[in-house]
């Protein structure tokens, strides 16, 4: 059980924020650039003192300067895999992993040997003397989650675990991290500005905003029902459950049916979908996409360039398109519309 | 019908200089190589072989070679200590220690010399009772060209190693820490690696600048064939008595250079 309620001050940012996690559980602190996140797994790893509050882990004081207690980064038990992945340019992926182990005495061989386990169940066996330049974003990424585990970690912090990747590897990754994430049973949190990274692959969220929590609960919680405009913005992804009818639909509790691009997860799922990914238009779109499907609209919600729009039907969901378009297609309550979006838009992930 | 554009003709094309650059490009290239070219016009071909076998000869060399590379170890072995300090620790003075290190390198040598003197000679600030305790002294022996080279050296590779450290990405030390390596581990397994071209790039400078030295080691040291006569020196010397000597000598001392410097240069000088 990780428990930080970290006070800081870094430059223009003012930072008070309070994080539990359970061991077994995924949070994701999920915020905008500058909102303080990374500090917050700076502190929780040690790299950054902090200057009110209190970090526990399992109930010992990591970091506590009102009793002047501060455990150094490399006494805690704690494993990160940071932006980038920060894997040692001169070394092997083999001895990148094995580093943590020599640093803690375990002998050469023995580490060596741990370390080709962990290459192993990352699936990166022959990828163990390649240096880390050689290795696609998504190989760099398993290769810091095997070092960064190999220690054996009580806790496990990512930093925007997802961000150094191309949109086209992301969502194969961004399953696999999630597969690996599960077989580690510490607590485990992750920091990450994209909602998509944080539904998929969090049991929680907490949602910062310029240094202070502005909202947390579970992930269907937070999305199904933000506290403010600004929560709405950065969470409000459609989450639609679904079961498996074959490797690529999924069908909806309403009937309706979706196909994505990418192979379903398993057999009960979970699919993600941004309000600017789905289209509207007034006739049934020509070409037939097949997520299409007719809609009602229930309410228009505008905020500054975009309005959302709530829509009702087989699918309910959230899309949000520009004020021209609601001028063009003349959107208000009550009127019918067609709804599209692309295959590759749909994230599924199992529930 | 479009050209074959080669990468070849592409580059020439893209990195034409501007015409006025060319001639002063020229006159910067014949200034430095017109004395050299002048070097070997005046080299007595013929009894090349017999001067450079004189013991003056190898000799100086041995000592230019020994002690320059005595020199560069010794400032590995401070200067990188040093330069860290400077690069990460904050401390009261720490511009002020900056601007003494540096001075070496701005300063005449043989003001360099003198100081050494008053330092470490016989009645020097410490050698004075090193001398009356063990009656060891430091001047006009081979351990004292290696410190005046040292001297003057040192500055080279601290500052090269310094400016190395602080443009070194941190976050790789963090990730270190974060994997349970302590402030030794960090440094020996992921900063001096990281440092390793700057470190090279130094000790390329301070062997340079050591192999050179001239007016420190001559103050300090004086000009004992064998003992403290270094190659300059020895040029020096014999440009007195003997000119053919001399251009051996200074074309010993350019090849030495050469060798040293052009398989080296590439690799940690190139920018």
């Amino acid at each position: 059980m990780l428990q930080a309620s970290i006070g800081l001050r870094l430059g223009d940012l003012d930072l008070a924020v309070d994080v539990e996690v359970a061991d077994g559980e995924v949070v994701a602190l999920l915020g905008p650039n500058g909102a303080g996140k990374t500090t917050v797994l700076r502190a929780i790893a040690g790299l950054i003192p902090i200057d009110a509050g209190r970090i526990t882990l399992d109930g010992r004081v990591l970091d506590e300067p009102g009793s002047q207690t501060f455990v150094a980064t490399a006494e805690r038990p704690i494993g990160v895999v940071f932006q980038d992945y920060l894997l040692f340019p001169r070394m092997t992926a083999l001895d990148n992993v094995a580093f943590g182990l020599r640093a803690r005495g375990v002998t050469k061989s023995e580490a060596r040997a741990r370390a080709g386990q962990w290459l192993a169940r990352v699936g990166l066996s022959d990828q163990a003397h390649a240096k880390p330049r050689a290795l696609s974003g998504g190989q760099a990424q398993r290769v810091a989650l095997a070092r960064a585990l190999a220690t054996d970690p009580r806790v496990l912090l990512l930093d925007e675990p997802l961000a150094a990747l191309d949109a086209r590897s992301r969502v194969h990754v961004r399953a696999e991290l999630r597969r690996h994430l599960a077989s580690f049973g510490g607590a485990r949190l992750l920091v990450t500005h994209d909602p998509v990274d944080a539904v998929v692959l969090a049991d929680r969220l907490v949602v910062i905003e310029a240094g202070r929590v502005v909202q947390a609960g579970t992930t269907a919680a937070v999305t199904h029902h933000p506290r403010s405009r600004y929560v709405a913005d950065l969470v409000g992804v459609n989450l639609l459950e679904g079961r498996a009818i074959d490797g690529r639909t999924v069908r909806l509790p309403g009937g309706a049916e979706l196909v994505l691009a990418d192979p379903l997860p398993g057999p009960e799922v979970a699919v993600a979908l941004r309000p600017q990914a789905i289209a509207l238009h007034r006739e049934h779109p020509a070409g037939s996409p097949r997520n299409c499907w007719p809609a009602t609209v229930t309410d228009l919600e505008a905020d500054r360039d975009r309005v959302r729009v709530q829509l009702d039907g087989p699918v309910t969901v959230a899309a949000e398109v520009t004020p021209a378009a609601v001028a063009e297609l003349g959107l208000a309550p009550g009127v019918s519309v067609w709804a599209s979006v692309k295959a590759v838009d749909l994230i599924a992930y199992e529930r | 019908m479009p050209t074959d554009v080669t990468p070849r003709r592409r580059a020439t094309l893209r990195d034409r200089p501007p015409a006025a650059l060319v001639p002063l490009a020229v006159v910067a290239v014949a200034f430095v190589v017109v004395p050299f070219v002048a070097l070997l016009q005046r080299a007595p071909w013929t009894d090349l072989a017999d001067l450079l076998t004189e013991p003056v000869v190898s000799d100086a060399l041995r000592l230019s070679l020994v002690s320059a590379f005595a020199a560069t170890s010794l400032s590995l072995l401070f200067g990188i200590p040093l330069a860290w300090v400077l690069a990460r620790s904050r401390f009261p003075g720490r511009s002020l220690v900056r601007a003494l290190v540096i001075l070496p390198m701005v300063l005449p040598p043989v003001v360099g010399g003198a100081a050494l003197l008053f330092a470490f000679g016989r009645r020097g600030l410490l050698g004075g009772p090193v001398y009356d305790g063990t009656s060891f002294l430091l001047p006009f022996s081979t351990w004292g060209v290696v410190v005046a080279n040292t001297f003057v050296a040192l500055p080279f590779l601290v500052v090269t190693v310094e400016a190395g450290l602080r443009s070194a990405d941190r976050r790789y030390e963090d990730a270190a820490a974060t994997l349970g390596a302590g402030r030794w581990t960090v440094f020996r397994r992921i900063t001096l690696p990281m440092a390793a071209p700057s470190i090279g790039a130094g000790a390329l400078l301070c062997w340079a600048r050591a192999l050179g030295e001239f007016g420190a080691t001559v103050t300090f040291a004086g000009n004992l064939q064998g003992r403290t006569q270094t190659m300059p020196l020895a040029v020096f010397l014999a440009l007195e008595s003997d000119r053919g000597a001399a251009i051996a000598l200074s074309l010993v001392l350019i090849a030495v250079s050469l060798v040293v410097l052009v398989p080296l240069r590439d690799r940690w000088l190139a920018v």
